[in-house]
C-alpha cells in the first residue's frame, strides 16, 4: 500500500479522533459518577463556537481554548442544575440542553460565520518529527492531540488512585450508601459535571480550531452522540476510550481519503460510515455492558430526607 | 350517566388546571429567551410583537400555523406512542426523512395512475417508511443491544444523509438545473388542500392518529397492557404480557406516525423530495410529546405553540437577522422549566 496514504490515514485518524476522546471521557468521568449526559453535543458546540469566537477576536488560540473550555463548564452546570438540584429526568434535560446548544451557539457564531483562523499550529517534536514514517503520522500535531492521552491518563488516576476518584465512583454505583459512608454525592456530581463540562467544551474547541479552522452551526454533526457509544465500547474505562476515539477517528479519516483519492462511492454513503459503526458498536457491546455499567447510571438521587 | 358526568367533569378540571399550569410555564420560559435576546442585543418585544403579527395576526397567517400543526401532531405521536411503554423514540426527524423517501419513490415509480389509487399508496408507503426505520432501534432495544434513545438519535443522521444519497444521485431531477431534488410528484400524488389555504389532507391523517391513540389507550386491551408496561414492566412480563412484542409494534406504529408527516410535507407542502424537507420537526414532535407527557389534547395545544415558535424561528431570520437555529433555544427552555417543576413529584427514570 502507498506510504504516503498510510501516513495520511493514521494522522487523519489521531487527529478527527482527539476531539473524539475529549468528548468520551467527558461522558465517562459523568457516567462514572451515575450521569448520562447527552446533551454533550451542545456543550461541544458552545465550546466549539466559544473558542472560535474568541480566537478571532484575541487571534490567540489559547485564550480561545480557555474560553471554550469554560463555557462548556459554565454551560453544562445548566444540566447539572436541571438533573442535581431539581431531579429532572436526565435524556430528557440531556436532549434539551442539546437544543439549547445547537441555539445558543447559532446566536452566538452568527457574526463569526466566513471568518477563518490561522488554525491551531502544529509542534514538531525535535527529532521524532523528522523520522521517516512516524515522524508526520504521530509527531507533528497540535497541543491538543498531544494532551488528549495524558488527559485519559490523568482521568484513569483521579478515578482509580484518588479518594475523591473512589467517591466519585462509588456514587455512580449507590449514592445512598456513598453518602452514608460520608460522601456528598450532589457536591460530587456537580464537581464532575463541570470537568466533563471543560473536558467538552475542549472537544468542540479543537474541532473548530485545530480541524474546520471556521465556524457553521451544528458542526459537531452527532460527534457528541459517537461519544456516548464510544463510553459503552470503551466500558467506562478512560483508556480504553483512547482505542476507541482511534478507531472512530480512523472512520472518518478513511471516510475523508476515500472522497479526497475519488473512490467512486457516492460522499452521502461514505459520510455514513462513522454512524453506522457508533450503531455496530452499540449492537455488539451494548448486550454485555451490565458488568461494567455504572450502578445507579441515569437514577435520580433522591436525597436523604 | 351521573358517574359519566362525574368523570366529565373531574377529567375537565384537570384540564383546566393543567392547561394554566402550562401557560405559566410556557411564560416563564417566553421571559427567559427575552432575557437571551436582549443579550444579544435584540429587542425582544418588538421580535415577539413580528412573530405575533406574522402568525396570528392574519387568517394566512393562521392558517399556515394550522399547516405547520399538521407535521408536528404526528411527529409528536411518533413519540408519545413509544412514550407508554417508557421507550424514548428521539427519531422522529430520521423517520420522517424516510417516510418521505419511501412515499417519493411510490409517487414517482406510479407516476400515472390516479389519484384514488396514488394517495393511499403513498400514505401507506410513507408510514411503512418510517415505522421499518424505527423498528430497526426498537429490534435494538428488544434484544437488549442498545438504548433506542441514542440509536433513535444516530439514525436520524444515518436517515439525512439516506434521502440527500438519493436526491443528489439516482433519483436527482434532470429537470432542475443543479438543485438537489427528486422529479416532482404527479398532481395525482399531492395532498388535496382545504380551500383556500395550505391545510392539506394530512390534517385528518394527525387528528385520527389522535382519535385512534386516545381511544387505543383508554378503552382497548392493547391499551390497558401497554400501560401496565408502563406501570411495571417485570410485573406486567410476569402476567404473560409480552414486552418485547409491544417494543417492536410500538416503535412501528410510532416511526409510521413520523413517516405519514414526511409524506404529508413532501407531498403537499414541498412536491418534490429534497434534503431541506424538515426544519428539525421530529425533534419539536420530540419536545411536545415530553412537555404533554403524550396527552392527545395536550399534543394539540402545544403543537399549536410550538407550531408558532418554529414560524418565529424563520421570522426572526427575516427580520432580526437572528439565525434560525435561535429559537431551538426557546424550544429548550419550555422543555426545561416543565422538566425542572415535574420532578418534584415524580422524580423522573
Amino acid at each position: 500500500m502507498n506510504e504516503l496514504l498510510v501516513v495520511s490515514l493514521l494522522s487523519g485518524a489521531i487527529l478527527s479522533g482527539t476531539p473524539l476522546l475529549y468528548a468520551t471521557l467527558s461522558e465517562v468521568i459523568g457516567e462514572r459518577a451515575g450521569i448520562i449526559n447527552l446533551g454533550l453535543e451542545g456543550v461541544m458546540l458552545v465550546g466549539a463556537v466559544v473558542g472560535f469566537a474568541v480566537t478571532v477576536k484575541t487571534g490567540n488560540h489559547a485564550l480561545g481554548i480557555m474560553g471554550a473550555a469554560l463555557a462548556g463548564a459554565l454551560f453544562n452546570m445548566i444540566f447539572a442544575f436541571m438533573v442535581l438540584t431539581r431531579r429532572a429526568n436526565q435524556l430528557a434535560s440531556g436532549l434539551a440542553l442539546m437544543f439549547c446548544g445547537v441555539g445558543l451557539s447559532a446566536l452566538i457564531g452568527a457574526p463569526f460565520i466566513g471568518s477563518r483562523i490561522e488554525g491551531l499550529a502544529a509542534i514538531r517534536i525535535p527529532l521524532l518529527s523528522d523520522l521517516p514514517f512516524f515522524g508526520r503520522a504521530f509527531f507533528q500535531h497540535d497541543i491538543l492531540v498531544y494532551l488528549a492521552i495524558p488527559a485519559a491518563v490523568a482521568l484513569w488516576w483521579f478515578l482509580f488512585r484518588t479518594r475523591w476518584g473512589l467517591g466519585l465512583r462509588a456514587v455512580g454505583e449507590n449514592p445512598t450508601a456513598a453518602y452514608a459512608a460520608g460522601r456528598q454525592p450532589l457536591l460530587l456530581q456537580y464537581q464532575v459535571l463541570f470537568i466533563a463540562g471543560l473536558l467538552g467544551g475542549i472537544a468542540g474547541a479543537h474541532l473548530s480550531l485545530a480541524l474546520a479552522h471556521t465556524w457553521a452551526e451544528w458542526m459537531t454533526a452527532g460527534r457528541g452522540f459517537f461519544a456516548v457509544a464510544l463510553v459503552i465500547f470503551s466500558k467506562w474505562h478512560p483508556l480504553r476510550a483512547i482505542a476507541g476515539a482511534l478507531l472512530f477517528g480512523g472512520a472518518i479519516s478513511l471516510q475523508l481519503q476515500m472522497q479526497a483519492l475519488g473512490v467512486p462511492v457516492s460522499s452521502f454513503i461514505l459520510d455514513m460510515l462513522p454512524y453506522v459503526l457508533s450503531l455496530a458498536v452499540l449492537a455488539l457491546w451494548g448486550g454485555a455492558r451490565r458488568s461494567a455499567v455504572p450502578g445507579s447510571l441515569g437514577r435520580v438521587f433522591q436525597g436523604t430526607e | 350517566m351521573g358517574k359519566a358526568a362525574g368523570i366529565a367533569e373531574a377529567f375537565r378540571h384537570r384540564r383546566v388546571a393543567a392547561i394554566v399550569r402550562f401557560g405559566g410555564l410556557f411564560g416563564l420560559a417566553l421571559v427567559m429567551f427575552a432575557l437571551v435576546l436582549l443579550v444579544f442585543g435584540q429587542n425582544p418585544l418588538r421580535a415577539y410583537v413580528d412573530i405575533f403579527r406574522a402568525t396570528l395576526g392574519s387568517a394566512y397567517g393562521f392558517s399556515e400555523v394550522l399547516v405547520k400543526m399538521i407535521p408536528l401532531v404526528l411527529t409528536a405521536l411518533a413519540v408519545a406512542i413509544p412514550s407508554r411503554i417508557w421507550l424514548i423514540n428521539v427519531g422522529g426527524e430520521g423517520q420522517l426523512f424516510i417516510g418521505a423517501l419511501f412515499a417519493t419513490w411510490g409517487a414517482v415509480t406510479f407516476n400515472g395512475q390516479s389519484a384514488w389509487l396514488l394517495l393511499p399508496l403513498i400514505a401507506v408507503l410513507g408510514f411503512t417508511g418510517g415505522g421499518l426505520w424505527a423498528l430497526i432501534s426498537g429490534f435494538m432495544r428488544a434484544r437488549g443491544w442498545a438504548s433506542e434513545t441514542i440509536s433513535t438519535l444516530l439514525m436520524n443522521y444515518v436517515a439525512i444523509l439516506l434521502v440527500s444519497f438519493f436526491v443528489f444521485g439516482p433519483w436527482k431531477d434532470p429537470e432542475s438545473a443543479n438543485y438537489p431534488q427528486s422529479a416532482p410528484f404527479p398532481d395525482a400524488a399531492i395532498l388535496p388542500f382545504f380551500p383556500g389555504s395550505r391545510v392539506h389532507l394530512g390534517a385528518l391523517l394527525a387528528i385520527a392518529g389522535l382519535l385512534i391513540f386516545h381511544f387505543v389507550m383508554s378503552r382497548t386491551r392493547w391499551g390497558l397492557e401497554m400501560r401496565a408496561i408502563g406501570v411495571n414492566a417485570e410485573a406486567a412480563r410476569r402476567n404473560g404480557i409480552s414486552t418485547h412484542r409491544y417494543m417492536l409494534l410500538v416503535m412501528f406504529i410510532g416511526g409510521g406516525m413520523a413517516g405519514l408527516a414526511g409524506m404529508g410535507e413532501v407531498s403537499a407542502i414541498h412536491g418534490q423530495l429534497r434534503p431541506s424537507l424538515s426544519p428539525g420537526l421530529g425533534y419539536a414532535g420530540f419536545l411536545i410529546s415530553w412537555i404533554t407527557m403524550g396527552n392527545p389534547l395536550g399534543i394539540v395545544a402545544a403543537a399549536f405553540l410550538i407550531s408558532i415558535i418554529t414560524a418565529g424561528g424563520d421570522i426572526l431570520q427575516m427580520t432580526h437577522r437572528i439565525p434560525a437555529a435561535a429559537i431551538h433555544i426557546l424550544m429548550a427552555l419550555v422543555l426545561f422549566v416543565v422538566l425542572a417543576r415535574r420532578s418534584g413529584r415524580k422524580g423522573g427514570k
